[in-house]
Protein backbone atom coordinates (compact mmCIF):
# COMPACT_ATOMS: atom_id res chain seq x y z
CA UNK A 1 0.00 0.00 0.00
CA UNK A 2 2.53 2.43 1.00
CA UNK A 3 4.90 2.63 -1.66
CA UNK A 4 7.83 5.20 -2.43
CA UNK A 5 8.41 6.59 0.96
CA UNK A 6 7.82 3.07 2.59
CA UNK A 7 10.45 1.56 0.36
CA UNK A 8 13.09 4.34 1.72
CA UNK A 9 11.95 4.10 5.03
CA UNK A 10 12.53 -0.11 4.97
CA UNK A 11 15.60 0.31 3.56
CA UNK A 12 16.61 2.83 5.85
CA UNK A 13 15.60 0.53 8.90
CA UNK A 14 16.96 -2.40 7.17
CA UNK A 15 20.91 -0.89 7.20
CA UNK A 16 19.76 0.45 11.02
CA UNK A 17 18.53 -3.00 12.23
CA UNK A 18 21.93 -4.87 11.08
CA UNK A 19 23.65 -2.72 13.39
CA UNK A 20 21.68 -3.74 15.95
CA UNK A 21 18.48 -2.90 18.06
CA UNK A 22 16.58 0.40 16.76
CA UNK A 23 17.37 3.59 19.09
CA UNK A 24 15.91 6.82 19.47
CA UNK A 25 19.16 8.34 17.92
CA UNK A 26 18.77 6.23 15.23
CA UNK A 27 15.03 6.52 14.28
CA UNK A 28 16.24 10.21 13.88
CA UNK A 29 16.87 8.35 9.87
CA UNK A 30 13.78 7.63 9.43
CA UNK A 31 12.53 10.59 10.26
CA UNK A 32 14.87 12.36 7.96
CA UNK A 33 13.43 10.72 5.23
CA UNK A 34 9.79 11.37 6.02
CA UNK A 35 11.42 15.38 6.23
CA UNK A 36 12.83 15.05 2.36
CA UNK A 37 9.51 13.39 1.17
CA UNK A 38 7.57 16.52 2.53
CA UNK A 39 9.97 19.01 1.14
CA UNK A 40 9.62 17.31 -2.19
CA UNK A 41 6.12 17.07 -2.18
CA UNK A 42 5.92 21.21 -2.17
CA UNK A 43 4.99 21.77 1.64
CA UNK A 44 6.69 24.77 3.02
CA UNK A 45 9.13 24.34 5.19
CA UNK A 46 7.81 25.91 8.35
CA UNK A 47 5.22 23.81 8.22
CA UNK A 48 7.25 20.32 7.68
CA UNK A 49 9.36 21.31 10.76
CA UNK A 50 5.85 21.85 12.83
CA UNK A 51 4.71 18.71 10.94
CA UNK A 52 7.87 16.71 12.23
CA UNK A 53 7.62 18.13 15.73
CA UNK A 54 3.73 15.95 16.30
CA UNK A 55 5.60 13.08 13.75
CA UNK A 56 8.32 13.01 16.37
CA UNK A 57 6.45 12.82 19.55
CA UNK A 58 4.28 9.98 18.23
CA UNK A 59 7.45 7.93 16.86
CA UNK A 60 9.68 8.61 19.83
CA UNK A 61 7.02 7.02 21.96
CA UNK A 62 7.18 3.24 22.41
CA UNK A 63 5.21 2.66 20.07
CA UNK A 64 7.15 2.67 17.13
CA UNK A 65 10.18 1.79 18.75
CA UNK A 66 8.95 -1.48 19.80
CA UNK A 67 6.99 -2.54 16.77
CA UNK A 68 8.17 -5.40 14.91
CA UNK A 69 8.19 -3.51 11.33
CA UNK A 70 9.17 0.09 12.82
CA UNK A 71 8.94 1.87 9.32
CA UNK A 72 5.59 0.70 9.05
CA UNK A 73 4.48 2.18 11.73
CA UNK A 74 6.37 5.33 11.16
CA UNK A 75 4.28 5.61 8.00
CA UNK A 76 0.83 4.91 9.55
CA UNK A 77 1.79 7.46 12.19
CA UNK A 78 2.94 10.45 9.47
CA UNK A 79 -0.85 9.49 7.48
CA UNK A 80 -3.45 9.21 9.94
CA UNK A 81 -1.51 12.64 10.80
CA UNK A 82 -1.39 14.11 7.63
CA UNK A 83 -5.32 13.04 7.44
CA UNK A 84 -6.35 14.35 10.44
CA UNK A 85 -4.35 17.79 10.08
CA UNK A 86 -6.26 18.11 6.21
CA UNK A 87 -9.64 17.23 7.61
CA UNK A 88 -11.92 17.49 9.16
CA UNK A 89 -14.38 16.86 5.63
CA UNK A 90 -17.27 19.67 4.72
CA UNK A 91 -17.85 19.24 0.53
CA UNK A 92 -20.80 20.81 0.84
CA UNK A 93 -21.35 24.38 -0.05
CA UNK A 94 -23.86 25.65 2.26
CA UNK A 95 -27.06 27.36 1.46
CA UNK A 96 -29.01 30.28 2.96
CA UNK A 97 -32.78 29.76 3.87
CA UNK A 98 -33.25 32.90 2.51
CA UNK A 99 -32.08 34.78 -0.35
CA UNK A 100 -29.56 34.29 -2.46
CA UNK A 101 -25.70 32.20 -1.03
CA UNK A 102 -22.83 34.78 -2.56
CA UNK A 103 -19.99 32.70 -3.38
CA UNK A 104 -16.71 34.71 -4.12
CA UNK A 105 -13.67 32.77 -5.78
CA UNK A 106 -10.51 34.84 -5.25
CA UNK A 107 -6.77 33.54 -6.01
CA UNK A 108 -3.63 34.06 -7.82
CA UNK A 109 -3.75 35.08 -11.84
CA UNK A 110 -4.05 31.28 -13.33
CA UNK A 111 -5.05 29.36 -10.28
CA UNK A 112 -8.51 28.06 -12.13
CA UNK A 113 -10.50 30.07 -10.52
CA UNK A 114 -13.12 31.09 -13.88
CA UNK A 115 -13.03 27.36 -14.72
CA UNK A 116 -14.17 26.22 -11.22
CA UNK A 117 -16.76 28.77 -11.56
CA UNK A 118 -18.09 26.87 -13.78
CA UNK A 119 -17.47 23.49 -12.03
CA UNK A 120 -19.77 24.72 -9.01
CA UNK A 121 -21.91 25.86 -11.41
CA UNK A 122 -22.57 22.58 -12.69
CA UNK A 123 -22.54 20.79 -9.27
CA UNK A 124 -25.19 23.11 -8.05
CA UNK A 125 -27.46 22.30 -11.31
CA UNK A 126 -27.44 18.64 -10.46
CA UNK A 127 -28.94 19.91 -7.31
CA UNK A 128 -31.54 21.80 -9.64
CA UNK A 129 -30.40 25.17 -8.48
CA UNK A 130 -29.80 27.50 -10.96
CA UNK A 131 -26.41 29.97 -9.76
CA UNK A 132 -25.82 33.63 -11.13
CA UNK A 133 -21.95 33.73 -12.27
CA UNK A 134 -20.80 37.56 -11.72
CA UNK A 135 -17.66 38.21 -14.15
CA UNK A 136 -15.71 40.52 -12.06
CA UNK A 137 -12.44 40.07 -13.39
CA UNK A 138 -12.22 43.59 -15.78
CA UNK A 139 -8.86 42.89 -15.71
CA UNK A 140 -7.44 39.63 -18.00
CA UNK A 141 -8.15 40.06 -21.98
CA UNK A 142 -11.14 38.27 -22.62
CA UNK A 143 -11.73 37.29 -18.99
CA UNK A 144 -15.80 38.44 -19.37
CA UNK A 145 -16.12 36.41 -22.39
CA UNK A 146 -14.41 33.34 -20.83
CA UNK A 147 -16.57 32.91 -18.23
CA UNK A 148 -19.83 33.88 -20.61
CA UNK A 149 -18.76 30.50 -22.30
CA UNK A 150 -18.36 28.85 -19.55
CA UNK A 151 -21.89 30.09 -18.48
CA UNK A 152 -23.33 29.03 -21.72
CA UNK A 153 -21.48 25.49 -21.54
CA UNK A 154 -23.51 25.18 -18.43
CA UNK A 155 -26.02 26.63 -19.09
CA UNK A 156 -26.46 29.08 -16.56
CA UNK A 157 -27.11 32.88 -16.54
CA UNK A 158 -23.96 35.62 -16.76
CA UNK A 159 -23.75 38.95 -15.39
CA UNK A 160 -21.58 41.61 -16.90
CA UNK A 161 -20.99 44.60 -17.55
CA UNK A 162 -18.62 45.14 -20.12
CA UNK A 163 -18.11 48.84 -19.50
CA UNK A 164 -17.83 49.67 -16.02
CA UNK A 165 -14.10 49.66 -14.67
CA UNK A 166 -15.28 48.84 -11.16
CA UNK A 167 -15.31 45.34 -10.08
CA UNK A 168 -16.61 46.63 -6.94
CA UNK A 169 -19.88 48.19 -8.64
CA UNK A 170 -20.08 45.06 -10.81
CA UNK A 171 -20.53 42.65 -7.81
CA UNK A 172 -23.06 45.05 -6.23
CA UNK A 173 -25.14 45.32 -9.02
CA UNK A 174 -24.66 41.40 -10.14
CA UNK A 175 -26.28 40.89 -7.04
CA UNK A 176 -28.67 43.02 -7.07
CA UNK A 177 -29.91 41.77 -10.43
CA UNK A 178 -29.58 37.98 -8.94
CA UNK A 179 -31.64 38.77 -6.58
CA UNK A 180 -34.46 40.24 -8.53
CA UNK A 181 -34.24 37.23 -10.41
CA UNK A 182 -34.56 34.82 -7.25
CA UNK A 183 -31.70 33.12 -7.82
CA UNK A 184 -30.62 30.98 -4.81
CA UNK A 185 -27.13 31.29 -5.58
CA UNK A 186 -24.66 33.94 -6.87
CA UNK A 187 -20.93 32.90 -7.76
CA UNK A 188 -18.60 36.15 -7.88
CA UNK A 189 -15.84 35.34 -10.55
CA UNK A 190 -12.81 38.02 -9.92
CA UNK A 191 -9.95 38.42 -11.58
CA UNK A 192 -6.36 36.90 -10.31
CA UNK A 193 -4.44 38.71 -8.34
CA UNK A 194 -0.46 38.64 -6.61
CA UNK A 195 -1.12 38.26 -2.61
CA UNK A 196 1.56 41.19 -2.18
CA UNK A 197 -0.27 43.55 -4.68
CA UNK A 198 -1.83 45.88 -2.13
CA UNK A 199 -3.91 48.11 -4.58
CA UNK A 200 -5.55 45.27 -5.67
CA UNK A 201 -5.98 43.14 -2.54
CA UNK A 202 -7.43 46.31 -1.33
CA UNK A 203 -9.81 45.80 -4.36
CA UNK A 204 -10.96 42.62 -3.20
CA UNK A 205 -11.57 43.48 0.45
CA UNK A 206 -13.98 46.37 -0.72
CA UNK A 207 -16.16 43.85 -2.73
CA UNK A 208 -16.05 41.69 0.61
CA UNK A 209 -17.34 44.91 2.07
CA UNK A 210 -19.71 46.08 0.00
CA UNK A 211 -21.19 42.70 -1.27
CA UNK A 212 -20.60 40.64 2.05
CA UNK A 213 -20.00 37.23 0.34
CA UNK A 214 -21.38 34.04 2.29
CA UNK A 215 -18.55 31.91 1.13
CA UNK A 216 -14.92 33.25 0.52
CA UNK A 217 -13.10 30.27 -1.15
CA UNK A 218 -9.54 30.52 -2.35
CA UNK A 219 -8.61 28.64 -5.18
CA UNK A 220 -4.92 27.51 -5.30
CA UNK A 221 -2.93 25.70 -8.28
CA UNK A 222 -1.98 22.13 -7.17
CA UNK A 223 1.64 22.81 -8.52
CA UNK A 224 2.53 25.42 -6.13
CA UNK A 225 5.76 25.51 -4.16
CA UNK A 226 7.25 27.15 -1.07
CA UNK A 227 4.89 30.77 -1.54
CA UNK A 228 1.65 29.08 -0.47
CA UNK A 229 2.20 29.72 2.88
CA UNK A 230 2.20 33.42 2.24
CA UNK A 231 -0.21 33.84 -0.33
CA UNK A 232 -2.98 32.01 1.67
CA UNK A 233 -2.05 33.60 4.56
CA UNK A 234 -2.70 36.98 2.94
CA UNK A 235 -5.67 36.18 1.05
CA UNK A 236 -6.94 34.88 4.82
CA UNK A 237 -6.08 37.56 6.36
CA UNK A 238 -7.37 39.98 3.77
CA UNK A 239 -11.03 37.97 3.76
CA UNK A 240 -11.35 35.48 6.40
CA UNK A 241 -11.33 32.15 3.78
CA UNK A 242 -14.01 29.91 4.29
CA UNK A 243 -12.81 27.38 2.24
CA UNK A 244 -10.39 26.17 -0.04
CA UNK A 245 -10.30 24.42 -3.66
CA UNK A 246 -7.18 22.83 -5.08
CA UNK A 247 -7.28 22.89 -8.99
CA UNK A 248 -5.07 20.87 -11.26
CA UNK A 249 -4.29 17.54 -9.49
CA UNK A 250 -5.21 15.78 -12.57
CA UNK A 251 -1.43 15.48 -13.17
CA UNK A 252 1.24 14.30 -11.24
CA UNK A 253 1.70 17.40 -8.81
CA UNK A 254 2.02 15.84 -5.13
CA UNK A 255 -0.06 18.86 -4.07
CA UNK A 256 1.64 19.60 -0.81
CA UNK A 257 1.17 22.87 -0.69
CA UNK A 258 -2.25 21.77 0.17
CA UNK A 259 -0.54 21.21 3.77
CA UNK A 260 0.33 24.69 3.85
CA UNK A 261 -2.52 26.56 2.56
CA UNK A 262 -4.20 24.67 5.65
CA UNK A 263 -1.98 24.94 8.25
CA UNK A 264 -1.84 28.71 7.52
CA UNK A 265 -5.52 28.95 7.70
CA UNK A 266 -7.52 26.70 9.33
CA UNK A 267 -10.24 26.61 7.12
CA UNK A 268 -11.62 23.39 5.31
CA UNK A 269 -10.68 21.87 1.77
CA UNK A 270 -13.75 21.79 0.07
CA UNK A 271 -13.14 20.60 -3.54
CA UNK A 272 -9.96 19.76 -5.64
CA UNK A 273 -9.99 20.03 -9.58
CA UNK A 274 -8.76 17.08 -11.51
CA UNK A 275 -9.66 18.19 -15.34
CA UNK A 276 -10.32 21.32 -17.78
CA UNK A 277 -13.86 19.76 -18.28
CA UNK A 278 -16.46 21.37 -16.25
CA UNK A 279 -17.24 17.78 -14.69
CA UNK A 280 -14.00 17.42 -13.10
CA UNK A 281 -14.33 18.46 -9.82
CA UNK A 282 -14.55 16.27 -6.29
CA UNK A 283 -15.36 16.09 -3.03
CA UNK A 284 -11.41 16.63 -0.93
CA UNK A 285 -11.26 13.37 0.71
CA UNK A 286 -8.44 13.68 3.18
CA UNK A 287 -7.20 9.88 2.83
CA UNK A 288 -6.54 10.59 -0.17
CA UNK A 289 -4.55 13.46 -0.18
CA UNK A 290 -2.14 12.34 2.39
CA UNK A 291 -1.73 9.31 0.25
CA UNK A 292 -0.60 11.57 -2.66
CA UNK A 293 1.44 13.99 -0.87
CA UNK A 294 3.64 10.59 0.54
CA UNK A 295 3.47 9.38 -2.91
CA UNK A 296 2.07 6.34 -1.36
CA UNK B 1 31.34 41.38 14.73
CA UNK B 2 33.10 37.98 14.38
CA UNK B 3 29.83 36.75 12.94
CA UNK B 4 28.22 33.58 14.40
CA UNK B 5 29.14 29.76 15.29
CA UNK B 6 28.04 27.62 11.79
CA UNK B 7 26.51 25.04 14.36
CA UNK B 8 23.21 22.98 13.73
CA UNK B 9 20.98 25.93 14.26
CA UNK B 10 23.27 27.66 11.86
CA UNK B 11 22.57 25.23 9.42
CA UNK B 12 19.44 24.68 9.87
CA UNK B 13 18.75 28.74 9.27
CA UNK B 14 20.85 28.83 6.05
CA UNK B 15 18.68 25.40 5.36
CA UNK B 16 14.94 27.28 5.65
CA UNK B 17 16.31 29.98 3.47
CA UNK B 18 17.27 27.30 0.64
CA UNK B 19 14.14 25.78 0.95
CA UNK B 20 12.12 28.48 0.49
CA UNK B 21 13.31 29.28 -2.84
CA UNK B 22 11.66 26.31 -4.18
CA UNK B 23 15.24 24.73 -5.68
CA UNK B 24 14.27 21.65 -3.76
CA UNK B 25 15.67 19.70 -0.73
CA UNK B 26 18.33 17.57 -2.78
CA UNK B 27 20.33 20.85 -3.99
CA UNK B 28 19.36 22.42 -0.43
CA UNK B 29 21.42 19.80 0.97
CA UNK B 30 24.04 19.32 -0.85
CA UNK B 31 24.68 23.47 -0.51
CA UNK B 32 23.68 23.01 3.22
CA UNK B 33 26.33 20.19 3.84
CA UNK B 34 29.33 21.86 1.93
CA UNK B 35 29.11 24.86 4.32
CA UNK B 36 28.63 22.60 6.66
CA UNK B 37 31.89 20.82 5.60
CA UNK B 38 33.85 24.04 5.16
CA UNK B 39 33.06 25.85 8.07
CA UNK B 40 31.47 23.88 11.01
CA UNK B 41 32.64 24.78 14.03
CA UNK B 42 34.07 28.14 13.01
CA UNK B 43 32.79 31.46 13.06
CA UNK B 44 31.17 33.32 9.71
CA UNK B 45 29.17 35.75 8.96
CA UNK B 46 25.64 33.98 7.42
CA UNK B 47 25.72 37.29 4.34
CA UNK B 48 29.16 35.69 3.36
CA UNK B 49 27.83 32.68 2.82
CA UNK B 50 24.74 33.83 1.03
CA UNK B 51 26.69 35.90 -1.02
CA UNK B 52 28.90 32.79 -1.79
CA UNK B 53 26.48 30.93 -2.70
CA UNK B 54 24.55 33.40 -4.84
CA UNK B 55 27.61 34.03 -6.85
CA UNK B 56 27.98 29.88 -7.19
CA UNK B 57 24.19 30.37 -8.40
CA UNK B 58 25.36 33.33 -10.62
CA UNK B 59 28.10 31.47 -12.10
CA UNK B 60 25.70 28.16 -13.44
CA UNK B 61 22.76 30.23 -14.35
CA UNK B 62 24.66 33.02 -17.02
CA UNK B 63 24.39 32.37 -20.28
CA UNK B 64 24.90 33.58 -24.03
CA UNK B 65 23.16 37.25 -24.23
CA UNK B 66 20.83 37.22 -26.94
CA UNK B 67 17.28 35.69 -24.96
CA UNK B 68 16.28 34.66 -28.84
CA UNK B 69 17.86 32.64 -31.12
CA UNK B 70 16.21 33.77 -34.32
CA UNK B 71 17.10 32.33 -38.06
CA UNK B 72 16.55 33.56 -41.69
CA UNK B 73 12.88 34.87 -41.23
CA UNK B 74 10.68 34.04 -40.72
CA UNK B 75 11.64 32.55 -37.38
CA UNK B 76 9.07 30.33 -35.71
CA UNK B 77 8.48 30.63 -31.83
CA UNK B 78 6.20 27.55 -30.06
CA UNK B 79 4.77 28.06 -26.71
CA UNK B 80 4.05 25.70 -24.62
CA UNK B 81 3.03 24.61 -21.14
CA UNK B 82 1.01 23.83 -17.82
CA UNK B 83 -2.93 25.17 -17.85
CA UNK B 84 -2.53 28.64 -16.79
CA UNK B 85 0.98 28.98 -16.17
CA UNK B 86 1.62 32.54 -18.69
CA UNK B 87 1.73 31.67 -22.22
CA UNK B 88 -0.55 33.51 -23.83
CA UNK B 89 0.44 36.84 -21.79
CA UNK B 90 3.86 36.22 -22.42
CA UNK B 91 3.41 35.60 -25.95
CA UNK B 92 2.03 39.06 -25.98
CA UNK B 93 5.02 40.43 -24.07
CA UNK B 94 7.58 39.00 -26.41
CA UNK B 95 5.39 40.20 -29.43
CA UNK B 96 5.50 43.86 -28.28
CA UNK B 97 9.10 43.39 -27.41
CA UNK B 98 9.73 41.85 -30.81
CA UNK B 99 7.69 44.78 -32.90
CA UNK B 100 9.64 47.82 -31.09
CA UNK B 101 12.87 46.56 -31.73
CA UNK B 102 11.19 46.94 -35.45
CA UNK B 103 10.24 42.79 -36.37
CA UNK B 104 7.49 42.65 -38.12
CA UNK B 105 5.14 39.56 -36.04
CA UNK B 106 2.48 37.68 -36.56
CA UNK B 107 0.65 35.24 -34.02
CA UNK B 108 -0.99 32.15 -34.40
CA UNK B 109 -3.84 31.47 -31.79
CA UNK B 110 -3.25 27.76 -31.30
CA UNK B 111 -4.92 26.91 -28.31
CA UNK B 112 -8.88 26.19 -29.69
CA UNK B 113 -9.68 24.35 -26.78
CA UNK B 114 -9.92 26.91 -24.11
CA UNK B 115 -12.95 29.34 -23.47
CA UNK B 116 -12.11 32.82 -25.37
CA UNK B 117 -8.30 31.88 -25.32
CA UNK B 118 -8.79 33.18 -29.14
CA UNK B 119 -10.99 36.13 -28.76
CA UNK B 120 -7.38 36.60 -25.28
CA UNK B 121 -5.12 36.45 -27.94
CA UNK B 122 -6.79 38.47 -30.28
CA UNK B 123 -6.61 41.35 -27.36
CA UNK B 124 -3.10 41.32 -27.07
CA UNK B 125 -2.32 41.26 -31.68
CA UNK B 126 -4.62 44.41 -31.05
CA UNK B 127 -2.42 45.95 -28.19
CA UNK B 128 0.59 45.44 -30.43
CA UNK B 129 -0.71 46.32 -33.86
CA UNK B 130 0.28 42.97 -35.29
CA UNK B 131 -1.41 39.96 -37.51
CA UNK B 132 -2.65 37.25 -35.62
CA UNK B 133 -3.99 33.79 -37.46
CA UNK B 134 -7.55 32.08 -35.71
CA UNK B 135 -9.09 28.70 -35.88
CA UNK B 136 -12.36 28.25 -34.92
CA UNK B 137 -13.46 26.67 -31.18
CA UNK B 138 -12.11 23.04 -31.69
CA UNK B 139 -10.19 23.73 -34.91
CA UNK B 140 -7.23 21.32 -34.98
CA UNK B 141 -4.10 23.82 -33.36
CA UNK B 142 -1.93 21.86 -35.62
CA UNK B 143 -3.90 23.21 -38.88
CA UNK B 144 -3.82 26.97 -37.21
CA UNK B 145 -0.34 26.32 -36.63
CA UNK B 146 0.54 25.95 -40.53
CA UNK B 147 -1.45 28.34 -41.43
CA UNK B 148 0.30 30.96 -39.12
CA UNK B 149 3.83 29.93 -40.55
CA UNK B 150 1.91 30.51 -44.10
CA UNK B 151 0.83 33.69 -42.84
CA UNK B 152 4.22 34.67 -42.09
CA UNK B 153 6.02 33.36 -45.11
CA UNK B 154 2.88 34.99 -47.26
CA UNK B 155 3.37 38.46 -45.41
CA UNK B 156 6.87 38.52 -45.12
CA UNK B 157 7.09 38.56 -41.31
CA UNK B 158 10.13 38.29 -39.42
CA UNK B 159 8.62 35.67 -36.41
CA UNK B 160 5.80 34.25 -36.13
CA UNK B 161 4.75 32.67 -32.83
CA UNK B 162 2.34 30.24 -32.09
CA UNK B 163 -0.13 29.62 -28.79
CA UNK B 164 -0.82 26.54 -27.93
CA UNK B 165 -3.48 24.81 -25.12
CA UNK B 166 -2.32 24.65 -21.73
CA UNK B 167 -2.07 20.89 -21.08
CA UNK B 168 -0.63 19.28 -18.29
CA UNK B 169 2.74 16.91 -18.92
CA UNK B 170 0.99 13.78 -17.85
CA UNK B 171 -1.78 13.87 -20.63
CA UNK B 172 0.14 11.64 -23.51
CA UNK B 173 -2.65 12.03 -25.78
CA UNK B 174 -1.98 16.43 -25.71
CA UNK B 175 1.66 15.90 -25.09
CA UNK B 176 1.31 13.98 -28.83
CA UNK B 177 -0.68 16.58 -30.52
CA UNK B 178 2.19 19.38 -29.24
CA UNK B 179 4.92 16.91 -31.19
CA UNK B 180 2.43 16.78 -34.49
CA UNK B 181 2.21 20.62 -34.19
CA UNK B 182 5.76 20.73 -34.17
CA UNK B 183 5.86 18.65 -37.06
CA UNK B 184 3.72 20.55 -39.32
CA UNK B 185 5.97 23.53 -38.66
CA UNK B 186 8.63 21.99 -39.48
CA UNK B 187 7.25 20.82 -42.65
CA UNK B 188 5.88 24.07 -43.59
CA UNK B 189 9.48 26.22 -42.38
CA UNK B 190 11.69 23.42 -43.73
CA UNK B 191 13.13 23.32 -40.66
CA UNK B 192 13.31 23.19 -36.83
CA UNK B 193 11.07 26.26 -35.08
CA UNK B 194 13.55 28.57 -34.31
CA UNK B 195 12.64 28.39 -30.38
CA UNK B 196 10.25 26.49 -28.57
CA UNK B 197 9.35 28.06 -25.01
CA UNK B 198 8.27 26.63 -22.25
CA UNK B 199 6.25 28.44 -20.14
CA UNK B 200 6.41 28.10 -16.15
CA UNK B 201 4.95 30.08 -12.90
CA UNK B 202 7.10 31.01 -11.05
CA UNK B 203 4.91 29.78 -8.17
CA UNK B 204 5.43 26.23 -8.97
CA UNK B 205 7.23 23.69 -6.64
CA UNK B 206 8.75 20.71 -7.97
CA UNK B 207 6.62 19.57 -10.43
CA UNK B 208 8.30 22.07 -13.10
CA UNK B 209 10.97 19.49 -12.66
CA UNK B 210 8.21 16.83 -14.36
CA UNK B 211 7.13 19.70 -16.49
CA UNK B 212 10.51 20.39 -17.66
CA UNK B 213 10.94 16.73 -18.78
CA UNK B 214 7.74 15.71 -20.18
CA UNK B 215 7.53 19.12 -22.36
CA UNK B 216 11.07 18.64 -23.72
CA UNK B 217 10.50 15.53 -24.52
CA UNK B 218 7.13 15.84 -26.37
CA UNK B 219 7.83 19.35 -27.83
CA UNK B 220 12.09 19.79 -27.91
CA UNK B 221 12.31 22.81 -25.91
CA UNK B 222 15.18 25.42 -26.28
CA UNK B 223 14.19 27.69 -23.40
CA UNK B 224 11.91 29.04 -20.80
CA UNK B 225 9.96 31.90 -19.67
CA UNK B 226 9.52 32.47 -16.05
CA UNK B 227 6.37 34.25 -15.39
CA UNK B 228 4.91 35.96 -12.20
CA UNK B 229 7.96 36.49 -10.77
CA UNK B 230 6.70 39.75 -9.71
CA UNK B 231 4.99 37.82 -6.76
CA UNK B 232 6.45 36.96 -3.51
CA UNK B 233 7.73 33.37 -5.21
CA UNK B 234 11.31 33.13 -6.07
CA UNK B 235 11.30 30.26 -9.06
CA UNK B 236 14.27 28.42 -7.64
CA UNK B 237 13.34 25.10 -9.61
CA UNK B 238 15.11 26.80 -12.55
CA UNK B 239 17.86 25.93 -10.43
CA UNK B 240 17.77 21.76 -10.53
CA UNK B 241 16.00 22.27 -14.15
CA UNK B 242 18.90 24.19 -15.60
CA UNK B 243 21.38 21.32 -14.16
CA UNK B 244 19.50 18.18 -15.34
CA UNK B 245 17.80 19.59 -18.77
CA UNK B 246 19.83 22.49 -19.80
CA UNK B 247 17.63 24.61 -20.64
CA UNK B 248 17.80 28.55 -19.70
CA UNK B 249 15.19 30.73 -19.07
CA UNK B 250 14.86 33.53 -21.63
CA UNK B 251 12.74 36.10 -20.02
CA UNK B 252 11.56 36.53 -16.78
CA UNK B 253 7.92 37.64 -16.54
CA UNK B 254 7.27 40.71 -14.51
CA UNK B 255 3.13 41.64 -14.27
CA UNK B 256 0.02 41.70 -16.75
CA UNK B 257 0.76 44.69 -18.56
CA UNK B 258 2.44 44.70 -21.88
CA UNK B 259 5.77 45.57 -20.87
CA UNK B 260 6.35 43.64 -18.25
CA UNK B 261 9.29 41.76 -19.13
CA UNK B 262 12.92 41.30 -18.81
CA UNK B 263 15.65 39.59 -20.50
CA UNK B 264 16.98 36.83 -17.88
CA UNK B 265 19.36 38.01 -16.35
CA UNK B 266 21.22 35.51 -13.62
CA UNK B 267 22.65 38.51 -11.62
CA UNK B 268 19.43 39.80 -10.32
CA UNK B 269 17.75 36.29 -10.05
CA UNK B 270 20.06 34.92 -7.85
CA UNK B 271 20.28 38.09 -5.61
CA UNK B 272 16.46 37.91 -5.51
CA UNK B 273 16.21 34.42 -4.95
CA UNK B 274 18.18 34.39 -1.29
CA UNK B 275 16.78 37.83 -0.47
CA UNK B 276 14.87 38.00 2.96
N1 LIG C 1 -5.70 20.21 -15.91
C1 LIG C 1 -6.48 21.07 -15.27
N2 LIG C 1 -6.59 22.32 -15.74
C2 LIG C 1 -7.38 23.18 -15.06
C3 LIG C 1 -8.07 22.83 -13.90
N3 LIG C 1 -8.75 23.92 -13.48
C4 LIG C 1 -8.48 24.90 -14.36
N4 LIG C 1 -7.65 24.46 -15.33
C5 LIG C 1 -7.06 25.19 -16.47
O1 LIG C 1 -6.18 26.16 -15.95
C6 LIG C 1 -6.14 27.29 -16.81
C7 LIG C 1 -6.47 28.53 -16.01
O2 LIG C 1 -7.81 28.43 -15.57
P1 LIG C 1 -8.74 29.69 -15.33
O3 LIG C 1 -10.03 29.17 -14.84
O4 LIG C 1 -8.73 30.57 -16.51
O5 LIG C 1 -7.91 30.37 -14.15
P2 LIG C 1 -8.21 31.75 -13.43
O6 LIG C 1 -7.79 31.57 -12.02
O7 LIG C 1 -9.58 32.19 -13.69
O8 LIG C 1 -7.16 32.70 -14.18
P3 LIG C 1 -7.11 34.30 -14.13
O9 LIG C 1 -8.50 34.78 -14.22
O10 LIG C 1 -6.25 34.67 -15.28
O11 LIG C 1 -6.46 34.64 -12.82
C8 LIG C 1 -7.12 26.99 -17.92
O12 LIG C 1 -6.38 26.45 -18.99
C9 LIG C 1 -8.03 25.96 -17.32
O13 LIG C 1 -8.61 25.13 -18.32
C10 LIG C 1 -7.92 21.49 -13.40
O14 LIG C 1 -8.46 21.09 -12.36
N5 LIG C 1 -7.11 20.66 -14.13
N1 LIG D 1 1.47 38.94 -12.00
C1 LIG D 1 1.66 38.32 -13.17
N2 LIG D 1 0.62 37.74 -13.80
C2 LIG D 1 0.84 37.13 -14.98
C3 LIG D 1 2.11 37.10 -15.59
N3 LIG D 1 2.01 36.42 -16.75
C4 LIG D 1 0.71 36.04 -16.85
N4 LIG D 1 -0.01 36.48 -15.81
C5 LIG D 1 -1.44 36.28 -15.52
O1 LIG D 1 -1.65 34.90 -15.31
C6 LIG D 1 -2.92 34.50 -15.78
C7 LIG D 1 -2.77 33.37 -16.76
O2 LIG D 1 -2.06 33.86 -17.88
P1 LIG D 1 -2.28 33.30 -19.35
O3 LIG D 1 -1.33 34.01 -20.23
O4 LIG D 1 -3.69 33.30 -19.71
O5 LIG D 1 -1.79 31.81 -19.12
P2 LIG D 1 -1.83 30.61 -20.16
O6 LIG D 1 -0.64 29.76 -19.86
O7 LIG D 1 -1.97 31.11 -21.54
O8 LIG D 1 -3.16 29.86 -19.69
P3 LIG D 1 -3.95 28.68 -20.48
O9 LIG D 1 -3.97 29.09 -21.90
O10 LIG D 1 -5.27 28.66 -19.82
O11 LIG D 1 -3.16 27.45 -20.23
C8 LIG D 1 -3.53 35.76 -16.39
O12 LIG D 1 -4.36 36.36 -15.41
C9 LIG D 1 -2.35 36.64 -16.68
O13 LIG D 1 -2.68 38.00 -16.67
C10 LIG D 1 3.21 37.72 -14.89
O14 LIG D 1 4.37 37.74 -15.32
N5 LIG D 1 2.92 38.32 -13.69
K1 LIG E 1 9.51 37.08 -6.95
MG1 LIG F 1 -10.29 33.98 -14.45
MG1 LIG G 1 -3.36 30.66 -22.99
Amino acid sequence: MFDSLSEGLQSAFKSLRGKGKLTEGNMREGLDIVQRSLLEADVSYPVVQEFMGHVNERAMGKKVLLSLRPEEELVRIVHSELVSILGPVDPSIHLKKEGPTIIMLCGLQGSGKTTTCGKLSQLLKEQNITPTLVAADLQRPAAIEQLKVVGEQVGVPVYTEPDNKNPVEVCKNGVAKAKADGSRVVILDTAGRLAIDEELMGELQRIDNKVGPDQVYLVVDGMTGQDAVNSADAFNKALELDGVIMTKLDGDARGGALLSVKHVTGVPIKFIGTGEHLDALEPFRPEGMAGRILQM
Amino acid sequence: DEGRLVDDEFLGELFAKLIRTDMGAGPAEELRDEVAKQYRGRKVQLNDVIESITEQTRTMLRQDEAPLNLGDPPSVILVVGVNGSGKTTSIGKVAHFLTTSGKKVVLGAGDTFRAAAVQQLTIWSERIGCDIVTGKQGADPASVAFQTVDKALQSGADVAIIDTAGRLQTQSNLMQELEKIRRVVEKKLGREPDEVLLVLDATAGQNALSQAKGFSEAAGCTGIVLAKLDGSARGGVILPIRRQFSLPVKFVGLGEGIEDIAKFDADSFAKALFAD
